[in-house]
């Protein structure tokens, strides 16, 4: 072993518990580190997908600018043998081709405005989970039926329940006059008042009549089963496409703006308490060297009087530091690591949160998992503090005149 | 050729309304080989005179020259690289890294220096040996005795082959029996070596060994004696 490294080494153990103490600080606080942000990302892995599989799926193949202005007339021509066409390219992904039009929907007594989808019956449950929310009657099932599905609250608002009739108008693609009455078959309850309130679903070719829609719809979603590989799926898809047709493949970030932003305000709240975090563990790193190096003053003034300089001197604290630093990131991380491990393999419940989390379609047991990046991380920034705490210790040699120095005991 | 040589040194230290001449107008030559004692009793102005001569700290006038080169005008820097190749060291006690053994210490210094690590090994060894450390190179000063860890830094202090080796009261912690073994090794490093030593004491057994005495009082010089030392 190298002298000066050995030398480093042993005057850590001049003080066993301090020195210990120390590591321990760094150790509990990678472990709290490892463990958090293995859970916090699995967390917003499953928010996502969670999000993303509700109905708006990974991908979506829309007409260009429709996205931003959602007009009834920006379509995708022949929809239903496009989809059946991906299906049978990307067999590994699910795919259902949809309509969306603003309409009228009225019962007996009362009118709202709302959102009407036209869906395939046999595939939108693959890309979403409205279909399986369904509490009350069934979901849709022949793709022509004069049916409708609506959630909890619009049934509310509207009065009216399973079996009645509610009436639909609006205008076609072409700008005529569009209407259809339609049976409730079926209400969902997904728990989020905003879904529950706005969606209508009805099947893809009463809407294509109801509209007008000559074959064509509006999207075709694409649900992926996670957001791993969507970017390659992107690109995939986009080459599928047919020629003569002029179509964009949205991912989800565009299509969902609002869900990175919720998790980047997540984490900078989440990062503010990981940051008071790393700088307690700096600063007990900070009072322990300074106490070592201001200990060690005689045998310092010592040493620079045969001839070692401050700069010297202050890389063999900074070692100090990171042999210190270095256990305790090699610590925290096989400890978060086991810690975590643990949790990803008989997870870890939210405590009192089982029945809001079964409502928003969470598993009730949430499983973190560990990857290198989780892993090291937290451990890695909290090391860069710790060198850092040691930088004013180590500069501070600077200022030592050998002969003074030596007059402390 | 000269080893050391000051020209008019002085030295003012400000101790509350008192102002105390640590070195007084002090002018001094030592030739190369000497074996020279600077003897006072305390407050005299030894140390001063040593450190101002080892360039460990400036003097407020005066000039100091080391084998011939002028060193008191030098920059911090300048100064350690000159302790670290051309001037060996022996202060009063605890001289030694505690943490490392007898023969780590002596390879710090060689290793900052950078000798290498087989050579460092090999002259590491040989020193230990002469200075009669011979079996004790695995162990820390704190299970050495005072006069085994005066002789690990005199080890120390001579095995790059300085040309000036500077003692400040290297026996003040030893009993006398000791004290006359550390300077029987002094003397005998003198002569096998030619090596140059300055040291510092107010104890009069040590002086016996000089081979010339020098005097001083006050921060000043008093007398300058050649001997014909044991
Ligand atoms: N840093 C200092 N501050 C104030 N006075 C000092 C300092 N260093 C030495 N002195 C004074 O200078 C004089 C000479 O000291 P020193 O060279 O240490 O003498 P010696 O080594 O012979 O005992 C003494 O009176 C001492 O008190
Ligand atoms: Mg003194």
């Amino acid at each position: 072993m190298n002298l000066v490294f050995r030398l480093a080494w042993r005057n850590l153990w001049r003080h066993p518990r301090r020195t210990w103490l120390t590591t321990a600080a760094m150790m509990f606080s990678n472990t709290l580190l490892v463990f958090m942000i293995s859970l916090q990302f699995g967390m917003y892995g499953l928010m996502i997908d969670n999000t993303l599989q509700a109905f708006t799926g990974h991908l979506q193949i829309q007409a260009p600018g429709y996205k931003d202005d959602q007009k009834i007339r920006q379509t995708v021509a022949d929809i239903v043998p496009l989809a059946e066409s991906l299906r049978a390219e990307l067999p590994s992904v699910s795919i259902a081709a949809r309509g969306t039009a603003f309409a009228l929907v009225s019962s007996e007594e009362r009118s709202y405005g709302i959102a009407v989808f036209g869906v395939e019956p046999a595939y939108e449950p693959d890309v979403s989970t409205i279909p399986g929310l369904v509490s009350e009657g069934r979901f849709l099932g022949d793709i022509d039926a004069p049916e409708i599905i609506i959630g909890a609250a619009l049934a509310r608002n509207l009065r009216a329940g399973l079996g009645d009739e509610l009436t639909v108008l609006g205008s076609g693609r072409d700008g005529s006059f569009a209407a259809a009455v339609v049976d409730i078959v079926g209400i969902f309850d997904s728990g989020i008042a905003d879904v529950d309130r706005s969606i209508t679903e009805i099947p893809l070719g009463l809407f294509q009549d109801v509209f007008f829609m000559d074959g064509s719809g509006h999207q075709i979603v694409i649900n992926a089963g996670s957001i791993d590989g969507v970017a390659e799926l992107q690109s995939k898809v986009g080459s599928l496409l047919p020629a003569g047709q002029d179509l964009v493949v949205h991912d989800w970030d565009a299509l969902q703006p609002g869900l990175k932003q919720a998790i980047k305000a997540d984490m900078s709240s989440a990062f503010l308490m990981y940051g008071i975090l790393v700088i307690l563990v700096a600063f007990s790193v900070l009072n322990t060297q300074l106490m070592s190096v201001l200990e060690r003053t005689h045998e310092f003034g010592i040493v620079m009087s045969l001839g070692l300089t401050p700069g010297r001197l202050g890389r063999l604290v900074l070692l100090e530091t990171a042999i210190m630093g270095a256990l305790g990131l090699v610590l925290g991380a096989v400890l978060g690591g086991l810690v975590t491990s643990w949790f990803s393999v008989n997870g870890f419940a939210y405590p009192g949160m089982e029945e809001l989390a079964s409502k928003f379609n969470l598993p009730a047991r949430f499983f973190p998992q560990v990857s290198p990046l989780t892993l090291l991380v937290g451990p890695a920034v909290v090391f860069l503090f710790t060198l850092l705490a040691a930088v004013y210790p180590a500069l501070r040699l600077h200022r030592l005149q050998p002969v003074e120095a030596m007059r402390a005991v | 050729m000269t080893a050391v040589r000051c020209v008019d040194l002085c030295k003012t230290y400000r101790q509350g309304e008192v102002d105390i001449k640590a070195l007084d107008h002090v002018s001094i030559e030592i030739k190369e080989g000497g074996f020279v004692c600077l003897s006072a009793p305390s407050g005299g102005g030894k140390t001063t005179l040593l450190n101002a001569i080892g360039g460990l700290d400036k003097p407020d006038s005066g000039e100091v020259y080391i084998a011939g080169q002028r060193i008191d005008n030098l920059s911090k820097g300048e100064l350690a690289e000159l302790r670290l190749r051309q001037i060996g060291f022996v202060f009063q006690a605890f001289n030694l890294i505690p943490v490392l053994t007898a023969r780590e210490n002596v390879e710090f210094v060689m290793q900052v220096q950078g000798v290498p690590a087989g050579e460092r090994q090999r002259l590491a060894h040989a020193i230990l040996d002469e200075v009669g450390l011979a079996g004790l190179e695995d162990r820390r000063p704190a299970d050495m005795s005072g006069g085994q860890q005066q002789r690990v830094a005199v080890a120390r202090a001579i095995v790059s082959r300085p040309a000036l080796v500077l003692a400040d009261e290297p026996t003040a912690n030893l009993d006398s029996k000791t004290a006359d073994e550390l300077m029987e090794l002094f003397r005998e490093l003198n002569d096998h070596h030619s090596t140059t030593f300055v040291i510092a004491t107010h104890d009069k057994r040590v002086m016996g060994y000089a081979k010339r005495l020098v005097r001083m009082l006050d921060g000043r010089i008093v007398a300058d004696i050649k001997q014909d030392a044991a």
